[in-house]
Order: structure tokens, then C-alpha cells, then sequence
């Protein structure tokens, strides 16, 4: 009893420090046994693969690429192989870097919550898990010959025929002329990155409020503002082909979007 | 009286001059003890000699970030046992996939271990990232520790990636092709990317050509990823996870303030 109450009486000076060893070190001992033991039965039991020796001039269809690039190959259905292989996995790689600079809020440092967090948390729940893992799933599962869609159970038929109709947006809306394409081409994309900017712009001082605007500074607003655009620029890419067949917004004879 | 014999030879070598040389402190369970198992050896004292109770729950860790040295170090211990008898050649190589299964002992169990090894690396990896980020932990003062990591994961990913290659057969070759595809199309670099012509990449002179030593995947390129997945990237893995570790000591694991 007597303890109990000198303890409350200085709350400051709790120390919930414990020995490292035996606790720590008998942790890490016994789960590095646990998933050794685990390796082990698992590599007794499946094999890894080996095909027929290497063969340069016999392309397998499909081709894949290691599963845990495949997110990036399925971005090459919606974006060109210069911008879903090079400039969004860089953009990936830098983005993750500014995480700890663009993300001012001291709350929830070193514990588990959502609601001190729920912004940051769902903007990495939406990168991480629905665009990047689903990627991985569809890229692994779904994608047969061709890099056709198919369902797990259906037959991988290698002569699929899958209509071509994807036409590029300024078609669609009836621009013929080359020229007159790019340059609305170059409108859509820059508006789509105003825009973009301006509601979320409009959405922090909403939801943040003026005062975290000023705290967050104008470097920072838009570093995370053009970063969380060009991160929803796949889904909204994904949805334009889906349901209208679009395939490049911008079109020029150097790049293409 | 036999007992007795025995701790008597016990406490002879315990009390030795060559035994004491080596262990500077027995196992009592003494605090002093505690906290010296710790600093006094070279691979432990990775460890703080006391942690804050948290830090030690699996809950909060998840394990990951020391799952993914283990497998780290699972892949480079099986690693050396094939490296005996692996040759980065493309005449050989595929045979000497053949010879490690049939014909070494373990052979077979050691490539799976490898490979296995090496996929669950990548996975822990992405879900210690994910810890790392719900717990906030990258938050001062340890944003210079999540930079490191985030350098470690796209290391661990090129290892995966230059070791697909070495079975040499149809899987990695064409994985490895399809992969390094996004270089021949990198901007200004490749020779199919966009404005290449700005500064004359072409098919055997650019982004793609340096990574796979020609214009196309071949001999040469087995030999460099060879070497970049057997020494380069592990070497440089090895330092930044020195630099991890260290800095997860000097600033403090993280955890509620209290
Ligand atoms: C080869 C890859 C890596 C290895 C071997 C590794 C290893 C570790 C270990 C053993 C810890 C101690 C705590 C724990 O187990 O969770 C740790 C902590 C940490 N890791 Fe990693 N890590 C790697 C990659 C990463 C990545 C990809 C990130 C983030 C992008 C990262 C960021 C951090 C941070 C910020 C801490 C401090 C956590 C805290 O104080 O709570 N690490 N790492």
C-alpha cells in the first residue's frame, strides 16, 4: 500500500525501463527461431522454381516481371514506359523520403492511433494498400497472355482477342488537328494539377483550418499537394480507360500522357 | 562426492587463466549482470543495456525490422554456400543450377532457403515500413532513419531483382528484361525515352546498355548483376543497416511519451 501511494505522489519519475537482457534478447531468440524453423519446412517442402535454360529468342507470353515490380508493370497499361517506370517509382522513392519533412503533426509519435492521424494514415492506406498492393494482386493473378485480364479459373488462351478501340481524350472530343490536340492535351493536364491543387488547397484550410496553413508553409503545401495529385492521377488515369476507353490525354510527338 | 569432483573440475576451467581471458562475467542473475550481457558483447550491444517496456512487445514492433536482418542474414549465409559452387557464366550457370540440385549436398534446400528467404525479406521489409509509419516513428527526431530505411528497401528490392537473374533460365531472363525495360525508357537517358536524341542515346549506349554491359541481356550482363548482387548492393546494404542501427540507438527507440 504503502508503495502504491508513493508512486502517485511522483508520476513524473516513472521509469518503465526493463532489462534488455533476458527480455529483449529471449523476443528476438525465440521468433528468429520460430521463423527460421518455419524457412526451413518451407523450403523443404516447395521448391523454387527453375525453368528451361534462357532462351532470347523465345518470348514467353506473358512476360512478368518479379511480383513485387508488378505494380509498376500494370502501371505501364495506363501510363507510357517512360513515365510508369521512370518518373513515378522515382517520384515513389522521393515521396517516401519528404514523409517525415511534409508531416508536421506531433501527435502519435511512437504509439498506434487513427484518430490523431486519420488523414495521413488513409493518404498511405490509399498508396500503399489499394494502389500498390492491388496492383501487385492484379499484375500476379489476373494478368494472362497478352497482359489480357483474366479471371484465376479461366483457361490462358494466347489468342484472346481483345478489341483495340482505346482512343487518346482529345479525339474523343472531336479534336482532329494535331496541333490543336496537344495544346488541349497540355491544357488537361495542367488544369487537372490546378485544380487538383486548389480543392486540396480549399479542402486543408476546410478541414486543417488557416492557422495549420500558415504552420505548414507554402514549401510544404506544395510539395504534398503536387505528390498527392500526381497519386491520384493513376486511379483517375485507370478510371478514364475503363470506362471511356481513353489512352493518352496528352499527345505530342515527344511525350505522351 | 562425484558432484563434488565435478564442480571441482568446473570452477578449474571457469577459473582458468584462458577461460577468463575470454568470458568477462558468468550468468548470475544479478542486475550488474544483466546490463554487462548486454555491453560487453560485441553483437548484443546492438541492444540499449535496458529498453522501455513497449518496445518489447511484439504488438509494437510486429518483429519486422530485426525479421528483415534475419532474412538478411539467412540469405547471405545460404548465399556463400552457392556462391561455392555458381558460376556467372552463361554456359554454366544454368548448369550449375542443375548440379546444386542434384548433385550437392543440400544444394536444393539451400537455393530454396535463398529464394524464400529473399521474398520474405522484401515482404517484411514493406510491412516494417508500414509499422514504422503507423506508429509514427519517423516523426522527429528520427526522420533521418526513415531516409535510411527507405534507401534499404529500394536496396533489398535491387537484390531480389539482380539475384532473379543468375538461375539463368527462362524466368529470369525475361523477368529481368521486362524489369529493366523501364531504363531504355528513362527521359534523356534511354534510347527510347522521350528527348534521348538531345543527348544520342541510342540502343548500345545508354541507361539500359550500362545496366546490362551491351545492348542486349547476355553474358556480360549476367556477370554484372552477378557482382552487383553478390558484392555491390550487399556491401552497401550492409553499411547503411550500420547506420540504421546506429542511429536507432543514438535517437532513442520510439514510443509514448511518458
Ligand atoms: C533492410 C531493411 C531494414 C532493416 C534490416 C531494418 C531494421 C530495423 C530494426 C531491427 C529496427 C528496430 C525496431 C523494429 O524491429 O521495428 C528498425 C527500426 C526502424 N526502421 Fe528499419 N529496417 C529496414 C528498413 C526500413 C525501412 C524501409 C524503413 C522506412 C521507410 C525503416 C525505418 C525505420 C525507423 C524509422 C526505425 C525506428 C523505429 C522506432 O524508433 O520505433 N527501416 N529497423
Amino acid at each position: 500500500m504503502a508503495e502504491v501511494a508513493q508512486e502517485k505522489k511522483k508520476p513524473v519519475q516513472i521509469d518503465d525501463k526493463i532489462h534488455t537482457w533476458p527480455h529483449l534478447v529471449r523476443n528476438e531468440f525465440l521468433v528468429a527461431i520460430f521463423v527460421t524453423v518455419v524457412l526451413v519446412i518451407w523450403s523443404v517442402g516447395i521448391d523454387a522454381p527453375l525453368e528451361e535454360p534462357a532462351n532470347p529468342t523465345r518470348t514467353p507470353n506473358p512476360s512478368k516481371a518479379p511480383w513485387y515490380f508488378l505494380g509498376l508493370q500494370e502501371m505501364l497499361v495506363y501510363f507510357d514506359p517512360w513515365h510508369a517506370g521512370v518518373v513515378l517509382p522515382t517520384l515513389i522513392i522521393v515521396g517516401l523520403m519528404m514523409i517525415p519533412f511534409i508531416d508536421i503533426n506531433p501527435n502519435g509519435n511512437g504509439y498506434y492511433t487513427f484518430k490523431e492521424r486519420k488523414y495521413e494514415i488513409l493518404t498511405f492506406f490509399l498508396g500503399f494498400h489499394v494502389l500498390w498492393v492491388s496492383m501487385i494482386i492484379i499484375g500476379t493473378f489476373f494478368r494472362g497472355p497478352g497482359w489480357n485480364l483474366f479471371w484465376p479459373w479461366q483457361h490462358w488462351d494466347p489468342h484472346k482477342v481483345v478489341a483495340l478501340t482505346n482512343v487518346d481524350l482529345p479525339y474523343l472530343l472531336g479534336f482532329r488537328d494535331y496541333r490543336w490536340s496537344a495544346v488541349f492535351g497540355l491544357f488537361c493536364v495542367l488544369a487537372y494539377f490546378v485544380v487538383g491543387i486548389g480543392l486540396f488547397h480549399a479542402w486543408v484550410i476546410r478541414v486543417k483550418g488557416k492557422e495549420f496553413m500558415q504552420r505548414w508553409g507554402p514549401v510544404r503545401f506544395a510539395i504534398t499537394a503536387f505528390l498527392f495529385i500526381t497519386m491520384l492521377s493513376l486511379p483517375v488515369k485507370m478510371f478514364l480507360r475503363l470506362a471511356f476507353n481513353v489512352k493518352y490525354i496528352l499527345v505530342t510527338p515527344w511525350i505522351n500522357i | 562426492m562425484a558432484l563434488n569432483k565435478w564442480e571441482e573440475i568446473k570452477k578449474d576451467i571457469v577459473e582458468s587463466h584462458v577461460w577468463r581471458a575470454i568470458f568477462r562475467h558468468g550468468y548470475e542473475d544479478t542486475p550488474r549482470n544483466r546490463v554487462l550481457m548486454v555491453t560487453a558483447n560485441v553483437w548484443l550491444h546492438l541492444h540499449p543495456a535496458k529498453v522501455r517496456r513497449h518496445g518489447v512487445r511484439m504488438r509494437f514492433t510486429w518483429c519486422m525490422g530485426g525479421l528483415t536482418f534475419l532474412m538478411f542474414l539467412m540469405t547471405v549465409i545460404t548465399g556463400i554456400y552457392l556462391m561455392f559452387y555458381y558460376r556467372p557464366v552463361a554456359e554454366y550457370a544454368y548448369a550449375d543450377m542443375k548440379y546444386l540440385e542434384f548433385d550437392m549436398p543440400f544444394g536444393m534446400l539451400m537455393r530454396n532457403m535463398h529464394r524464400w528467404a529473399a521474398h520474405a525479406m522484401v515482404v517484411f521489409v514493406w510491412l516494417h515500413m508500414f509499422r514504422v509509419f503507423l506508429t509514427g516513428s519517423y516523426k522527429p527526431p528520427r526522420e533521418f532513419n526513415w531516409i535510411v530505411g527507405v534507401l534499404l528497401l529500394v536496396l533489398t528490392l535491387l537484390l531480389s531483382f539482380t539475384g532473379y537473374l543468375l538461375p539463368w533460365d527462362q524466368l529470369s531472363i525475361w523477368a529481368v528484361t521486362v524489369g529493366s525495360n523501364m531504363a531504355r525508357a528513362s527521359p534523356l537517358l534511354g534510347h527510347e525515352g522521350p528527348f534521348h536524341e538531345l543527348v544520342g542515346a541510342n540502343p548500345i549506349y545508354d541507361a539500359r546498355a550500362f545496366l546490362f554491359g551491351g545492348g542486349e541481356i547476355g553474358p556480360h550482363t549476367l556477370l554484372r548483376f552477378y557482382i552487383l548482387h553478390c558484392i555491390f548492393i550487399p556491401l552497401v546494404a550492409s553499411l547503411l543497416m550500420a547506420v540504421h542501427f546506429w542511429r536507432i540507438r543514438r535517437d532513442g527507440f520510439s514510443g509514448p511519451s511518458l
